[in-house]
């Protein structure tokens, strides 16, 4: 709370700029602070994620993920846009392959899967849940990294070889990534705070 | 605590099975050729003998330079020794996936593995 009391501090109207110069403020909202936190607890899962080693270059559990469909079911799609594209930013810098071939397949696998989480989040709730929606996306995850690999890193067929071994990943890690989300939304209850 | 399977929703479930049935059913449209079922061998860039990748069989084909010898097994065949001076087609050792090819070519002798279906290798490009 502290945090929140000198934040607030700073809030206030500031005095007036000394040379007469006009101060263009940024106003930092709840929503801001929400989604820095997140974006931080996602960024945080993508450096877990890139330390567990993996058999296969492209096979990774996603983590991340969680974060995303947690946020997209607690606070909607446009927070987990922010959440995720951060996500990939600051993951990308920190990891150091920030616009290297690897930062573009992130993208596009991002990018794409917020897309269907977007249209899959209006099916009914009733029968589908974060696991299906989990799902959905790692499919289309792994479909746009695919899809790009072929258009522009390895312009050959042969890089869809291993798209049974890509689906079968994507289809167990999203799995289990559902559940976790699940099991977080159902555990947790809904607050407002920003350190969820 | 929630039990896990209690976070399943039915058409979870359901997703579950149409995923695991779209991986299934992509292995056989991506590892295009399938399982490899047939050895060709070919002498002089004629073929020489096609053989089914069944039985355990020992063919000798001979070139220009001698014999090259090839083993057929289950799911698998190679050439096991060849008079090529480099020996690069032995030095391949077993050819088990559709396409694969073990040219001895001093020999003119080669060994190729195919199934159900053509596939294309930069080779054929």
């Amino acid at each position: 709370m502290t945090r929140s009391a000198i934040e607030h501090g700073t809030e206030g109207p500031l005095p007036p700029a000394r040379d007469g110069r006009r101060v263009t403020q940024l106003t930092v909202t709840e929503e801001d602070r929400r989604v820095a936190w997140l974006a931080t607890a996602a960024v945080g899962l993508s450096l877990v994620d890139a330390a567990i080693p993996s058999p296969l270059p492209g096979v990774k559990p996603g983590l991340a993920n969680i974060v995303t469909l947690v946020v997209l079911a607690r606070y909607g799609w446009a927070t987990a846009v922010w959440v995720s594209g951060l996500r990939v930013l600051a993951g990308s810098l920190l990891l150091g392959y920030f616009l290297a071939p690897g930062f573009f397949l992130s993208l596009t696998g991002t990018t794409l899967s917020l897309l269907t989480l977007g249209l899959a989040r209006h099916l009914p709730s009733r029968w589908f849940g974060p696991v299906s929606l989990s799902i959905l996306a790692a499919f289309a995850h792994i479909g746009g990294q695919l899809l790009l690999a072929r258009a522009w890193l390895i312009p050959h067929d042969g890089v869809f070889l291993l798209t049974p071994v890509f689906a079968g990943a994507a289809l167990v890690f999203g799995t289990i990534n559902g559940l976790i989300a699940a099991k977080l939304l159902a555990e947790t209850p809904p607050s407002d705070s920003a350190d969820v | 605590m929630t039990p896990w399977l209690a976070l399943i929703r039915p058409g979870d479930w359901l997703l579950m099975l149409v995923g695991a049935a779209l991986v299934g059913a992509s292995i056989p449209v991506f590892w295009q050729g399938g399982l490899a079922d047939r050895a060709i061998i070919r002498q002089e860039g004629k073929v020489f003998a096609e053989v089914d990748l069944k039985a355990r069989k020992q063919f000798a084909v001979s070139g220009p330079l001698g014999t090259t010898l090839i083993a057929v097994e289950p799911g698998r065949a190679r050439v096991v020794s060849d008079p090529s001076p480099r020996q690069y087609c032995v030095k391949q050792g077993w050819l088990m996936r559709p396409g694969e090819i073990a040219i001895c070519a001093p020999n003119r002798v080669s060994v190729q593995i195919a199934g159900r279906t053509k596939v294309y290798d930069s080779i054929s490009y």
